[in-house]
């Protein structure tokens, strides 16, 4: 009869679970040893019968070793010999265990099968695993335990879900117990609608998807004041999440607004100061991104201990490298086409063909790997909010572009013959500021800050020789969008196209929200053909 | 209308005519009459490559009118071309009918393999011709007009004028990529069958269709011809080497830009939609804005402002990236088309033709015939740059 199983189960499995909390307290006694040798033996009979109550053994032995067998069992990787009788755990690593002593062995379990699982053993192995974590030294095992539980809500697991809570002394993970014990009391059809109404508080003070699905999954028969506080949690959750996903889609938004920013202020610079448009820009940020990934290589090989410091190294030769080229296209090419704006165009696109397919030949047409420093990876939450380290970085890392730029322009003698050139060459020229060095250098440091922005990218997109085209276009609607001669409406440009396609990518697709963004550009230079930030000017164009 | 015509061609216009027309005329004889033994037989393979040069010779027609002598640099030029070609393809697979590899005798295969029920709207009357014909001029006509209205009248000039096209072709690029947008996505329209009736594929219909781009670029070039040596091309000159002076006349500057986008954005539909049959089909990478700007290079290599030029820098870059993209030098293309566009731009700033012209003025003799000369003359270039803005 297998309901009369399930029951005697159910009614069992919280008073082994307590047992394993109590032995979890007390060392575990060596007399414990044969039973739990015994129960590991179980699981060589080849009978699902045997093997669910050894599943239920072990979860109530508190042996060390019954969470790594139960989750071998789980991922298939627990080995059984009919034969010998003995039973192995096969680790990921390829190493070889012997369940019952957790001694490494050398034997061939090439030939032999895995424990096998039907569907109520998977639950019952799933049940073991998060009773058996509830109880884990690790808090943030624990936590994750009790979310299981949450989602579950499994009357069985209340017992042990209570005296895990009053053991609890982290924060985090007597929170999330006295949600799981919510979640039970509100499923429960015995209890009372106080203690259910209390309950929505506790699941309420969640206020995430989980704690949003388990409210709307409210059984039909609850009372109609129980089913009334639920509706209005829900409301409240609700709000409080579309609070949280505007917040998170304003952070995607400053992200990518930081990116673009990055990669159009150097455009911005020198659109700015020569009235040049240079559209091999994109393969400047292309090399940088080059030197990032050649700079990796070389540690990789020789210094594999300055892996973490890789990125500081590439910044100062990424800049290096696409500054000097920068000089150089400029005293080659470009200084013979000042004045002619469109042909400066033509001429920097074949640049840009040259540069592409010169990395191409070098390196080949496939990405190349950049990796992440240690620093660089991994996540972490605010509330609702995951926020990446590269990504936060990357934001750091653009500001502070940007305050040592806009520094510079201040108050350097470099960047006040910028400014000056910048408001009017002939003047500037008139008074002895050598204006074609103003040019190269100018045009250096655009180049150099497009290198520098690669290095950032490397982290977070392919490093291709078309890692450059990818930008170009967003760059000149950054640049264009918010007016030159003006880094402060680059960053408003880069900025406001980041969040505004942030936040339409949910309500319109990704691409049509970059259709719908590059269209509003396109009505919006109609109003102000000269960007956000104009230069005022008394110059009527020639 | 004629003393139009017979004032505009001058001699080097007429011989460009005639040679055109001969070319037109003799080629697909050639290809139709000889057996394929004989060594003067054009096999039908070069009749279809020739006549995609044709289709890019007109394209940068339409370029070379505008930039050339109107100084406004579109970069998004491609999307017109492409929009022709698109209402050619959607004519082109109108006519498949059932013989699709689904057999819908309404729907086209992409729309099938979509699990669309009904045709959209917009493919509504694309099964006749005439409609076609008439969508291939309209559409890329209406959406200059409209762009070139917005942007004109607010005098967006110069770069940005050129970075707003190029972000007009990136958002279309985008848009038919994308497969819910009902022009086929990423794989584009193709498989065409019949033209009017006759095999996309048979020799005869190629050799008309090499045949008919020909007078299309006659047409073209009559057209263009017409345009600049008459008062209204004068004042797009004016346009293009001072365009505030010109303000201050008393020109309405925008409706004389307009007019002539407008007209030109229609001529490279037309040659969007002989391109597409003879290339048997055309995908959203036609929107690219690297296409574009290729299309520009052509006209500077040949001459801008020298409608000529045009045509020939269009066919000689085109039959250099044939030669040179299919064999041992592949890898090396992109260098030499990089290379064009900085040596161009910096040595040959007049490219081929102008060169050549202004090589010829200063061997005539002085006297009544520079005069003369600087009166016909067709200047692709200002003489002395223009100051910075």
């Amino acid at each position: 009869m297998p309901g009369f199983d399930v029951s005697v189960y159910r009614f069992l499995r919280p008073l082994v679970l307590l047992l394993a909390l109590a032995l979890s307290i007390v060392a575990t006694s060596p007399s414990q040893a044969g039973s739990f040798e015994d129960a590991v033996g179980l699981f060589a009979n080849d009978s699902f019968a045997d093997t669910e109550e050894a599943i239920n053994a072990l979860a109530g032995s508190g042996n060390p070793l019954a969470y790594p067998i139960i989750s071998a069992l789980q991922d298939g990787r627990l080995i059984a010999d009919p034969a010998t009788r003995k039973v192995y755990i096969k680790q990921v690593d390829g190493k070889v265990l012997d369940a019952a002593t957790g001694a490494v062995v050398t034997t061939d379990v090439g030939s032999l099968d895995g424990v096998r699982l039907n569907n109520r053993l998977r639950r019952a192995v799933e049940a073991a695993v998060s009773s058996l974590t509830l109880l884990s030294p690790d808090p943030a095992k624990r936590t994750q335990a009790a979310l299981q539980v949450f989602k579950t809500h499994d009357a069985a697991d209340l017992a042990a879900v209570e005296s895990a809570l009053q053991k609890e002394t982290n924060g985090a993970a007597k929170q999330a117990f006295a949600a799981a014990r919510a979640a039970i009391v509100l499923f429960q059809p015995d209890a009372s609608d106080t203690s259910k109404v209390e309950a929505i508080a506790t699941i309420k003070a969640r206020g995430d998807q989980e704690a949003l699905a388990l409210l709307s999954a409210l059984p039909a028969d609850t009372s109609a004041a129980v089913q009334r506080t639920a509706q209005s949690a829900i409301g409240a959750i609700q709000n409080q999440l579309a609070v949280w996903s505007a917040a998170q889609n304003a952070w995607y938004g400053i992200s990518l607004g930081s990116v673009l920013l990055l990669a159009a202020i150097g455009l911005a610079i020198t659109f700015g100061v020569m009235g040049v448009i240079n559209m091999a820009h994109g393969e400047m940020v292309m090399l940088g991104a080059y030197t990032t990934f050649v700079v990796q290589e070389l540690i990789r090989t020789r210094y594999p201990g300055l892996f973490d410091y890789s990125l500081l190294i590439a910044v100062p030769l990424a800049f290096a490298v696409a500054g000097l080229i920068g000089i150089l296209i400029e005293r080659s090419i470009i200084r013979f086409l000042y004045g002619r704006p469109l042909e400066t165009l033509l001429a920097t696109w074949g640049i840009s063909l040259v540069l592409q397919q010169a990395v191409r030949t070098m390196f080949g047409p496939t990405n190349r790997e950049v990796g992440n420093p240690s620093w660089m990876s991994g996540a972490f939450e605010i509330g609702q909010l995951t926020i990446t380290y590269n990504r936060l970085w990357i934001v750091c890392f653009t500001l502070a572009v940007f305050a040592i730029l806009l520094a510079m322009l201040r108050y350097t003698s470099l960047g006040l013959e910028m400014r000056a050139v910048t408001q009017n060459r002939r003047m500037a020229a008139a008074m002895g500021i050598a204006t074609s060095r103003v040019d190269a250098l100018t045009f250096g440091l655009g180049s150099g800050i497009a290198g520098i922005a690669g290095v950032a990218l490397s982290q977070i997109d392919n490093v291709s020789p078309n890692l450059g085209q990818s930008y170009i276009i967003d760059s000149f609607m950054v640049v264009v969008f918010g007016g030159v001669g003006n880094l402060w409406g680059t960053l408003v440009g880069a900025l406001t196209l980041g969040i505004a396609n942030k936040f339409l990518e949910p309500v319109a697709g990704a691409v049509l929200g970059k259709i719908a963004i590059l269209v509003m550009i396109i009505l919006f230079i109609q109003k102000r053909p000269r960007g956000l930030f104009a230069l005022r000017g008394r110059s009527v164009e020639a | 209308m004629s003393y139009l015509l017979t004032r505009s061609l001058n001699k080097s216009a007429t011989a460009f005519l005639l040679v055109v027309a001969a070319v037109g005329i003799v080629l697909p004889l050639l290809n139709l009459l000889l057996p394929e033994s004989s060594p003067l037989q054009v096999p039908t393979y070069l009749i279809s490559l020739f006549g995609k040069y044709l289709c890019y010779a007109i394209l940068a027609l339409s370029i070379d009118l505008i930039w050339g002598y109107c100084g406004i640099l579109s970069l998004g030029h491609g999307a017109f071309f492409a929009l022709g070609g698109y209402a050619m393809g959607m004519y082109l697979m109108r006519q498949i009918g059932g013989r699709g590899v689904y057999g819908n005798p309404l729907l086209p295969d992409f729309m099938v393999f979509l699990n669309w029920k009904a045709l959209p709207w917009y493919w509504y009357g694309f099964d006749m011709f005439w409609f076609a014909a008439l969508m291939v001029v309209l559409v890329p006509g209406v959406l200059a007009f409209s762009f070139g209205w917005l942007a004109f009248r607010s005098r967006v000039t110069g770069v940005y004028l050129s970075i707003i096209t190029q972000a007009m072709t990136y958002a279309l690029l985008l848009a038919f990529f994308r497969n819910d947008f009902g022009f086929g996505g990423n794989n584009g329209l193709t498989d065409f069958k019949d033209i009017l009736g006759f095999n996309v594929q048979a020799p005869g219909t190629r050799a008309v269709l090499f045949a008919l781009s020909c007078a299309a670029l006659m047409l073209a070039f009559a057209i263009c011809r017409t345009v600049v040596s008459s008062k209204l091309g004068k004042v797009l000159i004016a346009v293009r080497d001072a365009e505030s002076r010109t303000r201050f006349l008393g020109y309405r500057v925008e409706s004389y830009k307009l007019f002539v986008f407008t007209l030109s954005a229609c001529m490279a539909g037309v040659a969007g939609a002989l391109y597409v049959p003879q290339v048997g089909i055309i995908n959203p990478s036609e929107f690219a804005p690297g296409n574009s700007i290729e299309a520009v290079i052509w006209v500077a290599v040949g001459g801008r402002g020298t409608l000529i030029g045009a045509v020939l820098g269009a066919i000689a870059v085109n039959y250099a990236k044939t030669v040179f993209t299919s064999g041992l030098l592949a890898p090396y293309w992109l260098f030499m088309l990089g290379a064009l566009f900085i040596l161009v731009t910096l040595l040959l700033p007049r490219g081929i033709v102008g060169t050549v012209q202004s090589w010829f003025e200063q061997r005539r003799p002085s006297g009544v015939a520079e005069a003369e000369a600087s009166a016909e003359r067709e200047d692709g270039v200002a003489a002395t740059p223009k100051p910075a803005e």
